[in-house]
């Protein structure tokens, strides 16, 4: 096997299946062998969460091919499916099984996203519909939202809702690693019932040593996440290495908590709101002849606001799939902050918001 | 046929728009059977390719080895890589399918091409001085081109385009003509070269060193091999390509006439300008469906495999509007255009006479 890989990818038989590549000869006789592009097959799928009336959680496993190069504790893959209709749609979602190696199998925790166009979403196929067996495409793990290496002898982990499936994957890591400090973790659900993980974590707060395991329902009377509430269960939070990520409100209020602490990582499952800060001046759709005043959202909501339907994936800057060319104009990097005034730019729309006039091929 | 409608500017925008509108109705259309149908496409190609590949083991099989060799760079360049390079299957996400990324089985860099091909010839289709496809820049393919002694060579430039065609395409973009001419410098070139020789350097390993080394002492044999399959997919393109725009009735046009053209204008001129062939199913997969021409220059950017079923209903409004519509069998356009290629390499009989096939006339305001 290692010998046919390392076949595979040598330069002779990449000259040999020049222009195309091997992959693409070794895909028609079985698409999981690959030199280069990683693929995977569901293995199996498991309702997590069935609350009638709500998106459905689900876990699938999956089998990649040996290019898969493993990933760390709370890593996101992109994965690239072919929805029917024969379009393949990309999103990202994030690794919720322990860091693995190199061809291991691994799980995704999916929650179907209710306001996907159309109603036929990447999540609701996967959730829903995908049989044991569907082949998806995928990046290699991505994401600096990680452990470090040596793991604080106190962490804190900090999530909501389907924010969950980073740092679940970072516990279980830890609990494999027979980690000896403290874990604090913290979630918050609509209710038990909507609770993911449900079991495990009731058996982790049973068993686990030095796991402090606490499950907030805010909805049902349970006091809601501020900074007194954090100073009474981990007194000193701030200076306690934490890792949050859930819903914009979630993620907003815990940064708004640590008031710039080095503590705190951050990860956002949907984008934040581009704020209006810097609106003014206009927005020039080149390519549909659309104009509209910029109101300092990012390009994705302007164009889709002015009735258009650009190109799209995660919308939130990490699978390029929205690049779009900017003509002219200054954006910002509503992530990083930094401004880019170049011609002729390839900038992701999703994460860039004009700064005054601003014209995109669209 | 001859083209000398002329049009009413009411008349030419309900043509834009009922054409406007066959479009749209494809690209709603587009889904499960189009995707199936370029991923047989590109199975039986790659199959054809790997079994050429195999057979010149067999020296026996050498015919059919060169044969299947030759289907597949046929196919992997006109139904396949042409189509797929006009971006006609972005839609399915798929990157082995995008027309970013596709590179194709020929000399040609695929970035190269598309700008001559993509954006030169379809936006500026058979207007002469923007077109360079008429003629190739080697060529004297129309009345407008002054006659120069050069051009009395004009079979024997023809000929040796047709062998040699995927090196004609590679270096079509050098723009030679205009260099000797004077209108382009050699540093305007310097860009290109290193994508052109890095492409023939592939190519050439590929099809002349490694694939022959890879038979030991069929080395010769199998290096004869891939030069013939190379050298027939290069007179098949080159023939069907002549007849998408050379065969007797496609109208060329000026540069003043097609200033500010509106889209019904522009559809006018892509159909004037351009001829189909008759043929088979089997014949239009073999063309990557350039045997609907006519179809191809209206809707560049919808699948090819449309094109015979847009055909009906493209001809069924041409006869509406009293446009012409040139088609014929592969031997009566290819005949034409070899009779209009030694026609023009002797100087015009009458300077003044003017062609009723030359010019279009432009839509009169009403």
């Amino acid at each position: 096997m290692e010998l046919a890989q390392t076949l595979l990818r040598s330069r002779a038989a990449a000259a040999l299946a020049s222009p195309h590549g091997v992959d693409r000869y070794l895909e028609q006789v079985n698409p999981m062998w690959a030199a280069h592009e990683v693929r995977a097959r569901v293995v199996d799928v498991h309702r997590e969460v069935d609350v009638p009336g709500h998106p459905p959680v689900a876990t699938l496993t999956l089998q990649p091919t040996s290019t898969w190069r493993g990933h760390r504790a709370g890593q996101h893959v992109q994965v690239g499916v072919e929805v029917p209709g024969a379009r393949r749609t990309t999103r990202v979602f994030t690794i919720s099984s322990p860091d693995s190696r190199p061809g291991d199998r691994f799980t995704l925790t999916i929650r179907v996203n209710p306001d996907a166009p159309g109603g036929q979403g990447v999540s609701r196929f996967l959730v829903e519909q995908a049989p044991p067996g569907q082949l998806l495409h995928l990046s290699q793990a991505e994401g600096q939202f990680v452990l470090p290496d040596q793991v604080p002898d106190h962490v804190l982990f900090l999530s909501g809702g389907s924010g969950i499936t980073p740092v679940m994957s970072m516990l279980r890591s830890l609990q494999r690693r027979t980690h000896r400090g403290r874990i604090t973790f913290v979630h918050y659900a609509k209710s038990p019932d909507h609770q993911i993980f449900a079991a495990e974590l009731a058996e982790i707060r049973r068993s686990g040593y030095g796991v402090d395991v606490h499950l907030l329902h805010p909805e049902l009377g349970d006091p809601a996440l501020s900074p007194a509430w954090l100073e009474r269960l981990v007194p000193g939070y701030r200076d306690v290495p934490t890792w949050a990520c859930g819903p914009a409100p979630l993620v907003e209020a815990v940064g708004a908590a640590y008031d710039g602490s080095d503590a705190l990582r951050l990860e956002y499952f949907k984008p934040p709101r581009t704020g209006g800060a810097v609106a003014g001046g206009e927005v020039s759709f080149r390519r549909s002849g659309v104009i509209v005043p910029n109101s300092g959202h990012g390009l994705l909501e302007q164009a889709e606001a002015a009735g258009l339907s650009p190109e799209f994936g995660c919308r939130m800057g990490i699978c390029f799939s929205c690049t779009s060319r900017k003509a002219e104009g200054t954006v910002r990097n509503v992530l990083t902050g930094e401004e880019s005034s170049l011609p002729d730019e390839d900038v992701r729309i999703c994460v860039s918001a004009p700064v005054g006039d601003c014209a995109v091929d669209l | 046929m001859t083209s000398t409608t002329t049009f009413t500017t009411e008349q030419l925008d309900a043509f834009g728009a009922e054409l406007d509108e066959l479009r749209q109705r494809v690209i709603a259309d587009l889904g499960e059977t189009d995707a199936t149908y370029i991923r047989t496409v590109v199975k039986r190609q790659r199959q054809l390719e790997v079994a050429g590949r195999v057979m010149f083991y067999v020296p026996p099989l050498w015919p059919v080895a060169v044969a299947s060799l030759s289907l597949s760079k046929i196919l992997d360049n006109m139904e396949i890589g042409h189509n797929v390079m006009h971006g006609q299957y972005d839609w399915m996400g798929d990157p082995g399918l995008n027309s970013r990324m596709y590179e194709w089985d020929t000399v040609c860099p695929s970035d190269q091409w598309k700008y001559s091909h993509n954006y030169i010839h379809h936006t500026y289709t058979n207007i002469l001085g923007k077109d360079r496809d008429i003629g190739y820049g080697i060529l004297r393919m129309d009345e407008d081109q002054p006659w120069r002694p050069y051009y009395l060579g004009n079979p024997v430039y023809a000929f040796l385009l047709m062998l040699f065609f995927e090196w004609g395409v590679a270096l079509h973009d050098l723009e030679v003509e205009n260099i000797v001419a004077g209108k382009r410098s050699l540093a305007d070139n310097k860009p290109l070269y290193p994508g052109l020789l890095r492409k023939i350097r592939r190519q050439a390993l590929k099809d002349y060193l490694l694939f022959p080394a890879l038979t030991g002492p069929l080395f010769p044999l199998t290096f004869v091999g891939n030069a013939t399959a190379n050298l027939v997919r290069n007179i098949w393109a080159f023939n069907i390509i002549f007849c998408g725009h050379f065969p007797a009735g496609v109208a060329t046009f000026s540069q003043e006439d097609c200033e500010d053209e509106s889209r019904g204008q522009w559809y006018h001129r892509q159909l004037l300008g351009s001829a189909n062939i008759t043929g088979s199913r089997l014949f239009h997969l073999l063309t990557g469906n350039l045997s609907h021409q006519i179809e191809h220059h209206l809707f560049p950017d919808l699948p090819a495999r449309r094109y015979p079923e847009l055909a009906t209903e493209v001809r069924e409004i041409c006869d509406r509007y009293g446009l012409p519509y040139n088609t014929g069998r592969l031997s009566k356009q290819l005949f034409s255009v070899a009779q209009k290629i030694c026609r023009f390499a002797l100087p015009d009989r009458s300077s003044t006479s003017r062609q009723p096939e030359r010019v279009a006339e432009r839509a009169v305001a009403a």
